[in-house]
């Protein structure tokens, strides 16, 4: 008979360090994960809301949303209106997550399999964060980014700053590039440009320096410390672009360069969240599944109590709970329950195919590698893809789910499919659309710039189905596109052919 | 390589800088709700930690959205299906949207208000704003009272400068009887008997000194086995932190509730109230608030009945006076309680009333009090017309007597929030001095 891990509720530094073992020994010899090494934090409560309203980093630049937020949010946990996450994991190498110290051991351990080995190996091999993210490096440039963010306060006031931040907040949405992989700078000349930052730093410092009454000779003038990359400047804009604040760095006739360089912040934060907003369902239903696997593994082998697996239970059971449509608890389809049950099936299919299955699911059904291949969608599906190829009849049996059309003029919405053999594909296809964040944001582009007569922008909304812009918002974003490009700015919404 | 970092330790406020920045940039919606709050609550409750409410102009994050509402057909899947067949019709609710659509709906509305908690030190910050205090009275508002560290027993545990030689050295000393110690006077004793012994030229093998050496043995390994001081035996003396011990003080308020005290007046009542308490709250342990009212009879009342009920009748300020007069007798000792006072009140009164006031002031209350502070509210066209000190009604004719005698009695009158502070100017003149 094994010991198990442990016996108490309450977690302690030795406790963690045998289950983390454990779960290293099933996540990397059973399941074969391919993880960034794991760098695990304790933090409180206090510190929770801190990430929180950091957008979950650990390290941010100021400002001032970020301290609404954070008001917000306490006054809610304070209030008890909402608990807190048990945990959160940074995209980064070594791949932080933290854990909360109020959780019970068998809460730590379920967090340690979900975030440290779930989402972990995610981040390491899925392809969206493979391209478009380098966690290796994303530390250093928040860090880089919240001096330079403070430094600029500091030279030009707090006033100037907000005003280009928040107009940069605005248009995050659109500061992605969505089809093409942005022009990166090879890993040498970003070197070289963080050389410059550091040197441009210190030379402001001996700019103070030279305030004090000494009579010293002032130096020669050296060019300007924020100096944008030459390279860029010049160029004539493609056209149509759809990352606005690219485009608004590049060519805006009146921006400094440090304001260029806010631009630029802000567009790789959002650049680099973008790939978490498209994999919501297969991240947190990869986790899932990891943490429901080893938790059950961990019990066959004896290392974990009764009582501990029945908490796991109740907690596994709440976070893939999927309300019905006409529950009060209902806000959408929940993503840790849908992926997880994708997986599950994924993983059935393989093991004990149906008839159906067979039809559906020709090239894996009853194959014995459920590993390879669920390590395999991991790696090179994100949710519409995913949920377009791995949703069975039978996920959707259970969920129940059924497709609704809502033409806006009429007074009925019209439900086109349901769980059944001839809407089985409807349902799929329309359910992975959902999922496609191209046509949930408004697709907004720049099509044209009068850059010599009256430098009029052009921008177009290109209706997906006919579905216009929020008036409010619209005629709320607008001041801070104009206040960025400088000048009048023009804004249609035309039908997407 | 895994590392566990312990995180909890790490400085806290990692926020504080996103939260003045969000303080500042809604710096006049929360003016407003703060002063809206303030007239809400207790005289004794505006340095407390408390929720405000505000609305979002000048906080808003504006994103491009899209308006499904409006235009366009749209596809959806919803969970939970029950009885829905192909081409059923489901009636679109009249106002706002069901299914999916509910998120952005209600995220859209919440976006109006916005409610949050700001700290004692930031609602301060805000209340003073408008009373224009100088910046010194202000740090010494807002300022924690100091705490002393206080003498409380004995531990187990401490820093080696705590130690308590005596207790400790009594648990030792127990310890030692206990444990049947042996002195060094035993030890010497037997070194000397051994070397009476070896000087008589007793054999290596005699009997007596071999028995003697073993006990020597014995009694050296034992005091090094029983410890001389044992960390068993170490005390330390106990410290807690505790408020500097002060006196209590009474504050007395004072007012005419009659009809020609309307809404502005009371509010302006009510700041200049707080404005003493808050003071009084800096400098006292305890403080007392009482509740006077009157019209031509005074009653002691509670808060709410002080500021918000109304009462018809003419004007005897004395009244007020006496009732105070009687409650001190009644409850407020001067050996134990300083008394602090502060009437409010538009001037005027039953005529011949005044010099009933004076009286009572320069006999029975002056002498008791430490403070007492006057103030008539008027509206600003009465300020142009009473600019000079010398004008006025009869009661402010009668005080400006009593201010000539006694140092510590202040009058003013006040028209805006602003003109209230220099009402208590010599008061925190005597604070600035002590501190």
């Amino acid at each position: 008979m094994t010991e198990p891990l442990f016996n108490e509720s309450e977690w302690s530094f030795q406790a963690l360090d045998r289950v983390l073992k454990a779960v290293e020994e099933i996540a990397l010899e059973d399941l074969k994960l391919d993880v960034y090494p794991n760098q695990i934090e304790i933090i409180s409560t206090e510190q929770m809301l801190d990430a929180y309203s950091s957008m979950g980093m650990p390290l941010m630049y100021h400002h001032w949303s970020f301290g609404k937020l954070f008001a917000r949010e306490e006054g809610l946990y304070r209030a008890g209106h909402i608990g807190l996450a048990y945990e959160m994991v940074i995209n980064s190498d070594p791949c932080i997550s933290y854990l909360m110290e109020e959780n019970s051991m068998t809460m730590q351990t379920i967090v340690i399999a979900h975030a440290a080995f779930g989402h972990n190996h995610f981040f390491k091999n899925n392809y969206l964060f493979q391209q478009w993210t380098t966690a290796e490096s994303i530390l250093d440039y928040l860090a880089f980014a919240k001096r330079y963010i403070a430094a600029c306060e500091e030279r030009y006031g707090h006033t100037d700053v907000e005003a280009v931040l928040d107009s940069a907040h605005a248009l995050m949405d659109q500061g992605v590039f969505r089809y093409r992989r942005p022009p990166r700078p090879s890993r040498e000349r970003v070197l070289e440009k963080q050389r410059r930052r550091v040197a441009h730093a210190e030379e402001d410092y001996n700019e103070l320096w030279r305030t004090l009454p000494q009579g010293a000779e002032p130096p020669p003038p050296k060019h300007d410390i924020w100096e944008f990359d030459e390279d860029d400047i010049g160029s004539t804009p493609k056209l149509p672009e759809e990352n606005l604040l690219y485009f608004l760095e590049k060519y805006s006739p009146t921006l400094k360069s440090w304001q260029r360089e806010l631009l630029r912040i802000v567009r790789h934060l959002a650049q680099y969240f973008y790939p978490q907003r498209q994999t919501k369902v297969m991240n947190e239903g990869a986790a899932t599944f990891v943490h429901h696997y080893i938790m059950y593994a961990l019990y066959e082998k004896g290392l974990l109590t009764e009582g501990s697996i029945f908490e796991f239970l109740a907690s596994h059971t709440a976070v893939v709970f999927q309300p019905n449509f006409d529950d009060p608890r209902y806000s959408g389809i929940n993503p840790y329950a849908l992926g997880f049950a994708i997986m599950t099936d994924m993983k059935r299919i393989c093991e004990a195919p149906t008839e159906e299955d067979r039809a559906w699911f020709p090239s894996f059904a009853g194959s014995a590698g459920w590993r390879e291949l669920l390590k395999d969608a991991w790696a090179n599906y994100r949710d519409e893809s995913f949920v377009e190829q791995y949703l069975s009849p039978k996920v959707m049996r259970d969920l129940r789910l059924f497709a609704l059309v809502d033409p806006a003029e009429a007074p009925a919405v019209t439900v086109s499919a349901i769980h059944n053999e001839p809407g089985y594909r409807r349902v799929r296809s329309t359910l992975a659309r959902q999922y496609d964040i191209g046509e949930a944001d408004a697709n907004i582009q720049v099509v044209g710039a009068n850059l010599r007569g009256n430098r009029k922008l052009f921008l177009q909304h290109r209706m997906h189905r006919g579905t216009p812009l929020h008036v409010g918002m619209k005629t709320q974003v607008m001041p801070h596109i104009e206040r960025l490009w400088g000048h009048d700015v023009a804004l249609e919404e035309v039908v997407e052919e | 390589m895994t590392y566990f970092i312990d995180r909890r330790l790490n400085p806290k406020g990692k926020s504080l800088a996103n939260r003045q920045r969000f303080l500042r940039r809604a710096r006049a919606q929360i003016r407003e709700a703060v002063q809206k709050s303030l007239k809400d609550s207790g005289v004794a409750d505006v340095a407390k930690d408390r929720k405000i409410r505000i609305s979002t102009q000048g906080t808003k994050e504006p994103r491009f959205r899209l308006d499904p509402k409006k235009g366009g057909t749209r596809d959806f899947v919803l969970p939970g299906n029950r009885d829905f067949l192909p081409g059923d019709q489901i009636k679109k609710p009249q106002s706002g949207q069901g299914g999916s659509g509910k998120d952005a709906a209600t995220s859209g509305d919440s976006e109006d208000d916005f409610e949050f908690t700001m700290r004692e030190d930031e609602i301060l910050d805000i209340f003073f704003e408008d009373l224009e205090l100088p910046n010194l009275v202000r740090t010494a508002l807002s300022e924690v009272p100091s705490q002393n560290w206080k003498r409380a027993g004995i531990t187990t545990s401490g820093s080696p400068n705590q130690i308590n030689l005596i207790r400790t050295m009594r648990n030792s000393f127990g310890r030692r009887l206990a444990l049947k110690r042996p002195s060094l006077a035993d030890v010497k004793a037997l070194e000397e008997d051994i070397a009476i012994l070896e000087a008589n030229g007793a054999p290596a093998n005699d009997e007596r000194l071999l028995a003697l050496k073993a006990e020597l043995d014995r009694v050296t390994s034992k005091r090094k086995w029983v410890a001389f001081i044992d960390p068993l035996d170490v005390r330390f003396n106990a410290y807690v932190e505790q408020p500097v011990p002060t006196s209590q003080a009474v504050m007395f308020c004072l007012m005419d509730v009659s009809g020609s005290m309307g809404e502005r007046e009371k509010d302006l009542a009510k700041r200049f109230f707080i404005l003493l308490h808050l003071f009084l709250k800096r400098r006292y342990e305890k403080v007392d608030i009482v509740f006077i009212r009157h019209t031509h009879d005074a009653q002691e009342v509670d808060e709410q009945t002080f500021f918000y009920s109304r009462q018809s009748g003419g004007t005897i300020v004395s009244t007020a006076l006496e009732k105070m007069l009687e409650i001190q007798r009644e409850r407020y000792n001067t050996a134990d309680w300083n008394i602090y006072a502060a009437q409010a009140s538009d001037g005027y009164t039953q005529s011949g009333d005044a010099r009933r006031c004076v009286e009572l002031l320069e006999s029975d209350l002056m002498p008791i009090c430490q403070y007492y502070a006057y103030i008539e509210i008027l509206d600003e066209r009465e300020m142009e017309v009473f600019s000079s000190e010398e004008a006025g009604a009869e009661l402010w004719r009668a005080y400006r007597m009593v201010a000539e005698h006694w140092k510590n009695f202040a009058t003013k009158r006040i028209a805006k929030p602003s003109d209230i502070f220099p009402v208590f100017h010599d008061l925190f003149k005597k604070q600035e001095q002590t501190a």
